[in-house]
This record gives structure tokens, C-alpha cells and sequence, in this order.
């Protein structure tokens, strides 16, 4: 009982503390099929049909939370389910380009730099594009990536027209065509640039790395971080082939850009070919700085498509409906319940009821806390299970009331009944919560989608039904047990004896109560709480009165 | 209530019994039959998937002032001509339409074009895309939990009863309220979501915690089978039946309601929903669990153990002394009356409450 007490104590103490500081509501928060809003379920698929790496996944989740919380939307939920699944919910109506951030995969490219400019908005680009007579400007065939000559009249008139100082343009660009030039910003914005055709993709990094600079020649490191890239053996190749060009081309078309969704997350000079697919980023990185732009290009480097599993736009009247019929449902559940076991159980059944109502108050802590310190979130099939925890909870009481009703029948005393019946019933409601409980594990650990919050409510149910019924039932029928109104076995006490088929209730000290079956012999009712001496002689005042037919007023145990 | 409780201590005394495991093959024909015609059906007619298994676009219309089903019939026709949209009102003022698999355009544009059909707030139209391989998904991972939880249970529960053919009784009559109730689900038709799914994983839970209880009373009753020659193993696992059939009709009653509350709102006030789903699933299979429970686990459990040596060469002890004429069980008629020879002999200092040492 203390137990129980210091539990909801604790429970609702934290509640109470998060409420009065405004950290937490006194309601559980509510999943997207409750409140309403939208959901949206993807699934990784790999692109060369290997196993997906639950780091990938990770790393995929982090980018497109990062996509989402750019975009300005608020209490996005992101995570990943099962093993390659990605859900994805937003509240209330994001618009469609929201929706897109997130259908979206991760895209890096790798494409020669052109040209450098300011990062506002010019008359005209280096070509002169957006000046007036453009059209006639001839533009020579380009013989390689980083010939100027890609920088047609159109490329030049994008480029004018670029505003990288508004921060739209710095997430999320056009991922323009791969064989053609680009415009596109730099990630902080410091900068727009004109970019070469697609040279590597992500698929040709197969790893990246931050870590301290280190000098060349002593291997001391010098205070500085870079990125350390790792390519594939066809990227390394490439990338060969494209240092070499590089080197030997002027500034700043000697460097290289890196986009992420289309947007420059760097561009690097490159001094000198690099072999052995292995380069080194440098530059004025803090250790944050670099390990980002190496998360980055892992990302870009995943080999991960998402394909759109379901998408679901839930209003919230709906949710709302469907929340107020979930708790109509459950009350009339409840009041069934509660109807049956008063019936079934009379006074006894008062136990299960407040059984019940503590078991749901522990269970509303429970889950308002998770929903604070976890996140959790209610759905409808969370409701559902709960509703039907109601059913699974009560039948740990009634295996116990059945114990100790076997109990009485085997002819012990109740507070004897009580013990035994527990120590018994105990193991029983054990072993079928462990069950019980292992079912929702599993459920909970394999499960997509609406399962997990149905799992989650029963797992839970059934340790709280657990920690009622030890804490709170037992202890409250052992202190019912010494009252007089149990103890004696009242008839509307659920627990008498006569009823159970105990005619002979032995009350200690000599003394046994009987049943009061033989109606109008004064004798036999008066037998109830006379000693071992009085009953001898009234037996025996009785038999010498009656003859044959008279009923034996008492039955004698040993 | 007098009626139950006499019958139930009847039923503890042993004074009435019903013979269960006795006819144990009656029961397990039966029940095999039944799982026969439920594969049976399975396999001929099939289950009714739900959207989420067919892939599709469903719409769900809240709080409509005219529920005509003809608007959105029109509206789809026009629109897109070349789906065949299937129509029903849910729930008195909801209105549900579901789909073949859209653009991603061609949804957002429908949605907005009913909500303006039907003059509610586009807020108040959900729209739910299902793609095509989310069902696999949705059942790849079924199977996967339903795989590692029947070998999970079996360790605990062989661990737990030290006797593996119990875990075995226990686990086919799980297999047996799963086919069961999917096969009700294909007889009658209902569609199966996966809503229905959550519900037929929590039957697994249910069915087991049903089916471990009387095993409880079973292994209870059992337990010094060696050291009495009175009764037989089959005898007194029939014993654990009936002395547990009260609390089986109790605890169903209880599991029942709540799940029968669920279906009743669900179906009449809200229409096909997650809620109504889980909790048909349940209520079929629940019912089903308590039967199995009885008429399934226990029966198969009494025809796996007496293949036990230990338990078999007792059943020739018991089966020998009932010749010779030495049991004292054996009624005029034959019949053999199980239960306590004298229904609540001395407890002894058992019968005392326990001392309560203090803290």
C-alpha cells in the first residue's frame, strides 16, 4: 500500500511540478490521428538492393528533420520504425512544399565551379545575360566541365536574377539537370555560384570523416579540423581525372563545388591531382563545422531512396470524433465491468472497481509523464488498447477472487483463505502478465504504424495491473479480511461460506459457525459463537429431545 | 448470483464435472473439423483486404450536413473518369470514398473539389494515400512478430510449466484461435486492415493468458500425481477444467464487455474505424480463446503428457488398483467421482492465519 502510494505520489507529484511551470499539460498529448494533421510513412530502399544500415536511416531521419525545421514548421515528428521505415508527422495543414522537403531523398553532386559572385541579386552575370540584346551573344560549344563556355545567355540570366541574401534560396535548390550548368547559392549565403556539369554523384563517396589537421611532414596536429573523404574505387578514379583538370585551371575555376540538395555546402580550391580516392578538406573549420560537413556528405553518400509507403491527412474533427467515441467506448466498458463484478463479486466487487479506478489513475500518470519526458503520443489505437486493458486487468482480480473463494471452500478461515488464495493466485497472475506482457514487447518491437501505439498502452497496462494488484488488491483484502463484515462472511460480502458450500466455518478458540439451513430450530441458530462446551451440550440436549428426523444442530470437525 | 456460485462450488468439490478431457477426442475432432472448414474457406474465398492492403487514396468526409453518397459519385466521374470509387456513409454524417492509387496532384486537387462539393472545410476532409508495398510491409512484419513471440513463449512457458508439451498444447491452441478467427473473418467477409491485424497479434496475447491459467490449475492439481493412485493424470487435469470454468466464464464476460462496448460505438457511431476493426478482431477472437482454452489446450495437453513415460505408468498403477477392486473412487456405475473424498478435510496449522511478523 505505502508502495502504491509513494508510486502515485511520485507520479503525480512530477506532473504536478511540470504543469506549475508550464513545462507539461495535465493531458497526454495526442498523436496525428487525434489531433489531427498529417502523416507521412517512407520506406528506405537501397539503391543496389544491399541491407539498409540503421546509421543511414539515422542519418537520413537527422537530414530531413534538419529540412523540416528550416522550413519553419513546428513539432514535427520524426523517427524511424522497424528497420527501414521513416515516419514523418506533421501537425495541423503544412503546405506542399513542406510535404516535399520531406518526400524528397538527399542529393549530393559534385560540379567544377565556374564563376563567383555577390551574393544579391546584379544587372547581369558575366556573360552579360540579362542585359539587354543578350540574344545575340554567341556562345562557343564547351569542351570540357570547366570551360566557361557553359555559361549560356540563360544560365547568365539566372544568375543575375539569384537573391542568395533571401534564406529561401539557401536550402533546398533546384537540383538542375546533371549535364548542364547551375546556378546555385552557397549554403551560408556568403556567396552564388555558377557551376559545371555533374561530375561525381553521392554514389561514388563512400565514406567521410572530420577530424584535427595534421602537418604533412611531422604529423603534429595543427590546431585546425578538416573533412577527410573517402571515395569509391570508380569515384576515385573520376575524381583523379577531375583534380588533374582542376589544378591546371585558373581561379576560380580550379574549384570544386559540393551540393547537397542544390545547395553549395563548400567548394574547395584543389591545388595539386589527387589519386587514391582520398582527399582532405582544410580550411577554417571549427571541429562542429567540419563534422557536419562530413554528416553531410555521408548523407549525400547514402545509398537511399525513399519511396512514399502512405501518406495520411487527418483532420482534426475527425481525430477529435474519434477520441470523444474511444472514451464513450471505455466509460460504458468500464461501467459493464463494474455492473458485472458487483453482481458477480457483490462487496468484493467494491475492490475490483477501486482496482480499477487506481489502475487507471497509474496508468493516466504514466502515460501524461511519457508524453512529457518522452514524447509519447497517444493514437487511437493506443485508446483501443487501453479500452481493452480494462477487461485484462479485472481478470487478475477475479483469478485471485477464484483462489481464495477455493480456498474457503477447502474450508480455511478467510484471513487463511486470503493468504493461501494469493500465494497461489500470485504465481497464476504472474506468469500470464509475463505472457501477456512478452506479447506486447514483441508486438511493440516488430510493429509499423498504429500497432505500436496498441502495444505500447497493453505493455503497459499489464505492468500497472501487475503493480495494482500486488500493491493495492492483495494488501486491501487482507485489511478487509480482519473486518467483521468479511470475516464472518457476510452474505452480500461476496465471500461467505455458507454460500461457497461451507457449512461449518471453524472461527478459532473452539468455536465454529454454522450454516443456518435447518430453519426454526432455535437451537441451531443459536449455535453460532458458542464454545466447544455449550455446543457438546446442546448436541446433546438436542439429541435426547428429538429422536429420528431431528438435524444435527452442529457438524464437528477434528 | 446464488445459481453460478453453487454451481461453481459443485463444480470445485468435483460433485458435478464435466467430462472434457474424458471425451477429449470428441473435442479435438471437433475442433480440428472446424479448423479444417475455417483453411478451407481460407483458401477458397479469401480474405477482403482493406484499403490498406489494395494500396489506394481514401477519403473521409467529417461532419456532413447532406450525406448523398450521388455528389461524390458525380464528382469522381467527372474528375476521374477512370476510377471506379466505392462510396458509404459512416457513422450518420461522414461520408467515406475510397479510391485507386492517385497522383499525388490529383489527390490534394479531389480533396479540395468534395470540400467544396459537400460546402465543408477542407480541414475537415482526411485523405489517406496508401502505397503498395506498405501492405507487405504490414504483414512481412505480422509474421515476424508472430514467429519470434511463439518462440519466445514456448521457452518461458516450458521453463515455467518444466514440461514442453504444455508450451506445445498452449501454442496450438493459439494456431488454433488465429485460424479461427481469420476464418470467420473470410466466411463473413469483414475487411480485413490493420486495425484487423492489431487485433488478431493481441488475440496471441489474450488466447495464451486464458489458456495459462487453467494449465496453472492444471499443474496445481497434478503436482504430487506420483504420490496418490487414486486418480489418473487425464482425470485431474479435468478437474483443473471445471474447477476453472467459472473464473474462464468471468473473465471472458469481463474481457468481453469492454471489446463489445468498442464494436457498439464503433459500429453505430463512428462507422468502419480503427476502433471498430481492433475491437471485432478481438471479440471473435476472445470468444474463440475461451473455448480453446477448455475444449482445445486442455484435451490436447492430457493426450501429449500421457505420452509422458512417468505419467503413463501411473495410469496402469491407477487402472490396475481400480481392478483390484482397491479404489475407493470408483462410484457403483463405474464412473469415477474426482475431487476431494471429503470436501474440506483439515487444513491443520494451514488453516491458521499466518503470523504477521512487524517491521
Amino acid at each position: 500500500m505505502a508502495g502504491l502510494l509513494w508510486i502515485l505520489v511520485i507520479i503525480y507529484g512530477l506532473l504536478g511540478f511540470g504543469v506549475a511551470t508550464d513545462k507539461t499539460e495535465i493531458t497526454p498529448g495526442l498523436a496525428l490521428d487525434l489531433a489531427g494533421g498529417r502523416q507521412i510513412i517512407l520506406q528506405a530502399q537501397s539503391l543496389d538492393g544491399s541491407e539498409i544500415d540503421s546509421n543511414d536511416l539515422k542519418q537520413a531521419v537527422e537530414i530531413i528533420r534538419k529540412r523540416v525545421d528550416a522550413s519553419g514548421t513546428s513539432e514535427a515528428e520524426i523517427s524511424t520504425q522497424g528497420d527501414r521505415n521513416i515516419v514523418v508527422g506533421l501537425p495541423g495543414e503544412p503546405d506542399e512544399a513542406t510535404l516535399d522537403l520531406v518526400r524528397k531523398s538527399a542529393q549530393l553532386q559534385f560540379r567544377p565551379v565556374l564563376y563567383v559572385g555577390m551574393p544579391q541579386p546584379t544587372q547581369a552575370g558575366p556573360v552579360g545575360g540579362a542585359a539587354e540584346g543578350a540574344d545575340d551573344i554567341e556562345r562557343p560549344t564547351p569542351t570540357n566541365p570547366s570551360d566557361p563556355a557553359w555559361i549560356t545567355v540563360e544560365v547568365d540570366a539566372q544568375f543575375a536574377a539569384l537573391d542568395c541574401t533571401n534564406p529561401e534560396n539557401l536550402t533546398n535548390g533546384d537540383l538542375g539537370d546533371p549535364d548542364k550548368a547551375l546556378v546555385a547559392c552557397r549554403a551560408d549565403g556568403a556567396s552564388k555560384l555558377i557551376l559545371g556539369p555533374v561530375e561525381l554523384t553521392g554514389e561514388d563517396v563512400s565514406t567521410a570523416s572530420a577530424g584535427p589537421t595534421l602537418n604533412p611532414q611531422t604529423g603534429a596536429p595543427t590546431g585546425g579540423f578538416e573533412v577527410r573523404l573517402d571515395l569509391t574505387g570508380g569515384g576515385g578514379d573520376k575524381f583523379r581525372a577531375v583534380t588533374e583538370r582542376l589544378s591546371q585551371t585558373p581561379s576560380p575555376r580550379n574549384q570544386f563545388g559540393i551540393l547537397l540538395d542544390g545547395v553549395v555546402i563548400t567548394h574547395p580550391q584543389v591545388t595539386t591531382p589527387i589519386p587514391g580516392g582520398k582527399a582532405q578538406i582544410t580550411g577554417d573549420f571549427t571541429l562542429k563545422e567540419a563534422e557536419q560537413l562530413a554528416n553531410q556528405l555521408k548523407f549525400g553518400a547514402i545509398p537511399l531512396t525513399l519511396e512514399l509507403l502512405t501518406d495520411d491527412h487527418i483532420s482534426a474533427t475527425k481525430g477529435a470524433d474519434e477520441l470523444r467515441n474511444g472514451l464513450i467506448a471505455g466509460a460504458i466498458g468500464l461501467l459493464l465491468v463494474v455492473i458485472y463484478s458487483m453482481f458477480q463479486y457483490r462487496a468484493l466487487g467494491a475492490v475490483t472497481v477501486g482496482s480499477l479506478l487506481i489502475a487507471g489513475g497509474v496508468t493516466y500518470g504514466f502515460i501524461t509523464l511519457l508524453s512529457w519526458g518522452l514524447g509519447y503520443r497517444l493514437s487511437l489505437a493506443g485508446v483501443a488498447g487501453l479500452i481493452v486493458a480494462i477487461g485484462i486487468t479485472a481478470d487478475s482480480f477475479i483469478v485471485y477472487f477464484e483462489r481464495v473463494k477455493d480456498e474457503l471452500r477447502e474450508g480455511r478461515s478467510l484471513q487463511s483463505a486470503v493468504e493461501h488464495g494469493w500465494s497461489r493466485a500470485k504465481r497464476t497472475i504472474i506468469i500470464s502478465d509475463v505472457v501477456s506482457f512478452l506479447a506486447a514487447a514483441i508486438l511493440y518491437w516488430l510493429a509499423v504504424g498504429s500497432v505500436r501505439g496498441f502495444a505500447f498502452t497493453l505493455g503497459l497496462t499489464t505492468i500497472v495491473d501487475l503493480i495494482v494488484v500486488i500493491l493495492f488488491t492483495h494488501p486491501t483484502l487482507v485489511l478487509l479480511a480482519r473486518t467483521k463484515f468479511f470475516g464472518e462472511g457476510h452474505r452480500f460480502s461476496g465471500l461467505d461460506p455458507r454460500q461457497l458450500g461451507r457449512d461449518v466455518m471453524y472461527k478459532g478458540r473452539g468455536r465454529v459457525a454454522t450454516q443456518t439451513g435447518g430453519a426454526g430450530n432455535a437451537a441451531e441458530r443459536g449455535a453460532e459463537g458458542l464454545t466447544l462446551a455449550e455446543r457438546k451440550a446442546l448436541k446433546a440436549k438436542t439429541r435426547t429431545q428429538s429422536d429420528a428426523g431431528a438435524a444435527v444442530a452442529t457438524e464437528e470437525k477434528e | 448470483m446464488a445459481g453460478l456460485s453453487n454451481w461453481g462450488n459443485r463444480l470445485h468439490s468435483g460433485e458435478t464435472s464435466y467430462p472434457i478431457v474424458q471425451q477429449r477426442k470428441r473435442w479435438l475432432l471437433i475442433s480440428l473439423g472446424l479448423v479444417a472448414i475455417c483453411i478451407g474457406i481460407l483458401l477458397i474465398k479469401g480474405l477482403n483486404p482493406g484499403i490498406d492492403f489494395r494500396g489506394g487514396t481514401e477519403y473521409t468526409l467529417s461532419e456532413v450536413s447532406n450525406v448523398d453518397t450521388a455528389i461524390a459519385r458525380d464528382l469522381i466521374k467527372n474528375e476521374l473518369p477512370a476510377e471506379e470509387p466505392r462510396i458509404v456513409v459512416v457513422g450518420g454524417d461522414s461520408i467515406r470514398i475510397q479510391l485507386g492509387q492517385l497522383e499525388q496532384s490529383d489527390i490534394l486537387d479531389v480533396r479540395q473539389k468534395l470540400a467544396e462539393a459537400y460546402d465543408i472545410a477542407p480541414a475537415d476532409v482526411s485523405s489517406t494515400f496508401i502505397g503498395p508495398t506498405w501492405s507487405k510491409d504490414v504483414s512481412n512484419k505480422a509474421i515476424q512478430g508472430l514467429v519470434v513471440f511463439i518462440l519466445i513463449v514456448t521457452l518461458v512457458l516450458t521453463a515455467y510449466f518444466r514440461a514442453w508439451r504444455m508450451a506445445v498444447a498452449a501454442l496450438v491452441a493459439l494456431l488454433h484461435d488465429l485460424v479461427f478467427t481469420v476464418g470467420i473473418y473470410a466466411l463473413i467477409g469483414f475487411e480485413v486492415t490493420p486495425a484487423s491485424v492489431i487485433g488478431f497479434l493481441t488475440i496471441l496475447g489474450y488466447s495464451l493468458y486464458d489458456t495459462v491459467v487453467v494449465f496453472d490449475k492444471v499443474k496445481e492439481n497434478t503436482s504430487d500425481l506420483t504420490s496418490q493412485h487414486r486418480y489418473t493424470y487425464a482425470e485431474l487435469a479435468n478437474l483443473a477444467v471445471n474447477q476453472t470454468l467459472v473464473r474462464s466464464i468471468n473473465t471472458s464476460v469481463v474481457a468481453l464487455l469492454p471489446v463489445a462496448a468498442i464494436l457498439f460505438i464503433g459500429s453505430y457511431m463512428l462507422g468502419a474505424g480503427t476502433l471498430q476493426d481492433i475491437s471485432l478482431a478481438l471479440f471473435v477472437g476472445m470468444a474463440v480463446g475461451t473455448f480453446s482454452s477448455i475444449f482445445v489446450a486442455t484435451p490436447l495437453e492430457v493426450v501429449l503428457r500421457q505420452r509422458e513415460p512417468r505419467i503413463a505408468k501411473h495410469n496402469e498403477d491407477v487402472q490396475r488398483a481400480r481392478e483390484g477392486g482397491k479404489s475407493d473412487v470408483v462410484r457403483e456405475d463405474g464412473t469415477v467421482r474426482v475431487g476431494a473424498l471429503q470436501p474440506g478435510h483439515h487444513q491443520g496449522t494451514a488453516a491458521q492465519p499466518r503470523r504477521k511478523r512487524r517491521k
